[in-house]
């Protein structure tokens, strides 16, 4: 990757001549109103009035941060103040949250511009950004998926032709597939490592505050910049990221992960891995436990503590209201959340019920959690050998919108085979593209032990390279 | 071994519990699906012998408690920002009757 095309040097730039940032803020504005016109449906959200003024308080500003000018657009389920996050669904239309997510104080003092905000799954519940109503489609082919939950982040990273980071989100793979489907860089980082405070949740447990960025100093420099301890939540972690590199000495390919695979996909991911074959000494491993039982896992895991979150959601106090005269709680709640919850995040609502009614809760929640141990110790274990492990990010390229409909949900599920466990472990990956098939971008993703971030940003660098 | 058998009585009770009324063809729909969800994926966990402990995170977090100092939380007019003004009175949200 040049130079020229990172943001750090946009930054640089920026901070000598204040025109260099109207001038890319001119030029992606721009972009949003055509990619608006041509209904690619990257944005949920975009206020320009709002922008200008983070630009005119810009110009003014004495400290100029690591993000000095760079428009940054959020994932629709980050709380941005005065700016309406609705994590992609209905009920919650109008909301207007009255503070910052850490990540976007954190971006703000950085001198970043918050610039709109992205379309997404409904609450995340998605693996091609279909289950909303502003669906994205592929920049590279628009009768495909950008893929998702953050399918509106990647989708505009690629879209754009100017200097801009994305802010995702991902449960069980919501930052790397859109990133494989879109030719993006994403970057999840361990659980905990960046704050959740104002993130509108979906799982607890696996939710994960990340970025998406045309290349991996780009995608790194926004994770250095969001990561870090805050007390408002407390399963936030005290450690930061600084962009160093690492001397990554041997890597492992998953090949269990390959087996569910596109012959075609596979042979892209492995043509690559043979180039890297050059720098590193790159083997194989076995994960069995894994490839067998995460998605299991994962789905009970993550139903039950969607269901648990969803539940504050029943039309009072934010979002969308009824009326109430006349009318019983249990009435009035069940009403708002019929009319206003799609059919998929009704789904995981009665599936997270029921894995949590007494009688079931010991053999599904519990043992999920248990069986969760299993698989972290079995990552660790291969660890112990080899510094990152690698895979193809998705099984497929970005499928069309007709072959996505034809899918049942478990099929649905079933994409997402080789996401599903580094996020389940709340391990750091990295999805770098690998090559392209027939136009269209194919991942590769890397996995890197918890708060071992360092080592995927060297391992991109040289893969970009 | 769990043993359920996913029936349309199941699923409607599940979803009343978690404040959802179905259709007639919400359930006609969500029942095959859930049930093969539940049976395939959901009960592969019957087979793994799991006695670790759980992992309620993936990473390991202790307790962490900040200074017990007063600090300032939402002001009255921004916790009721967003309240829809019919559901709002003076101070307070207004919401359904609970008797």
């Amino acid at each position: 990757m040049k130079r020229e095309e990172t943001v750090n040097h946009f930054v640089e730039a920026a901070r000598n001549d204040f025109s260099v940032v109207e001038k890319n803020l001119a030029g992606v504005i721009q972009e949003i109103k055509i990619s608006e016109k041509q209904k690619l449906n990257y944005i949920e959200e975009f206020n320009s009035a709002d922008v200008l003024r983070q630009l005119s308080l810009l110009r003014s500003s004495k400290y100029k941060g690591k993000l000095f000018g760079v428009p940054i657009t959020v994932k629709d389920a980050i709380c941005v103040k005065g700016v309406e996050s609705k994590a992609g669904s209905k009920i919650l239309r109008g909301y207007k949250p009255v503070f910052d997510a850490g990540v976007i104080e954190r971006a703000k003092t950085e001198g970043a511009i918050i610039l709109a905000k992205t379309t997404q799954d409904e609450f995340g519940f998605g693996t091609f950004a279909t289950h909303t109503v502003k669906v994205p489609k592929n920049p590279f082919d628009n009768e495909r998926s950008c893929g998702g939950s953050s399918g509106g982040a990647a989708g505009f990273t690629a879209f754009t032709k100017n200097y801009h980071i994305a802010i995702g989100e991902s449960t069980g793979g919501s930052i790397a597939c859109p990133a494989s489907f879109c030719g993006a860089v994403g970057f999840t980082p361990t659980y905990g490592l960046v704050s959740r405070f104002g993130l509108i949740d979906f799982a607890n447990s696996l939710d994960k505050i990340g970025s998406i960025g045309k290349n991996v100093e780009d995608a790194s420099l926004l994770l250095s910049v969001i990561a870090g301890g805050d007390e408002r939540d407390s399963t936030s972690l005290q450690n930061g990221f600084t962009i160093e590199d690492y001397p990554i000495k041997k890597m492992a390919v998953v090949k269990d992960f390959f087996e569910g695979c596109d012959d075609e996909v596979k042979k892209v991911v492995e043509k690559k891995i043979d180039e890297l074959k050059k720098f590193y000494v790159i083997e194989e491993v076995s994960l069995p436990l894994n490839v067998k039982y995460a998605l299991s896992a994962y789905y009970v895991i993550a139903t039950c503590e969607a269901s648990t979150n969803l539940a504050k959601l029943s039309g009072l106090r934010y979002g969308v209201q009824g009326v109430v005269e006349g009318k019983h709680f249990d009435d009035y709640f069940s009403e708002i959340r019929s009319r206003e919850f799609s059919d998929e995040a009704k789904r995981r609502i009665i599936l997270g019920t029921f894995a949590r009614m007494s009688g079931y809760r010991d053999a599904y929640y519990l043992k999920a959690m248990r069986v969760r141990t299993k698989l972290i110790n079995e990552f660790n274990l291969a660890f112990k050998n080899y510094d990152l492990l690698l895979f193809p990010t998705m099984p497929t390229v970005a499928p069309r919108f007709d072959e996505i409909e034809k899918l049942s949900p478990l099929a649905n599920f079933a994409m997402d085979l080789c996401t599903v466990p580094a996020n389940l472990a709340g391990l750091p990956h990295l999805s770098v593209n690998s090559g392209f098939l027939k136009s269209l971008p194919v991942g590769l993703t890397a996995v890197a032990p918890h708060l071992a971030e360092k080592r995927l940003y060297s391992f991109g660098k040289v893969v970009g390279e | 071994m769990v043993s359920v058998e996913v029936t349309k009585d199941l699923i409607q009770r599940v979803a009343k519990n978690a404040r959802l009324k179905l259709t007639d063809e919400e359930l006609e729909k969500f029942v095959p699906q859930i049930k093969e969800i539940i049976l395939d994926a959901f009960n592969k966990l019957d087979s793994v012998d799991a006695k670790e402990e759980p992992s309620f995170q993936p990473v390991k977090i202790s307790n962490r408690f900040r200074a017990d100092e007063p600090k300032k939380g939402l002001s009255l007019e921004d916790a009721l920002k967003n309240a829809s003004v019919s559901l709002r009175e003076g101070a307070y949200f207004k919401g359904p009757k609970v008797l």
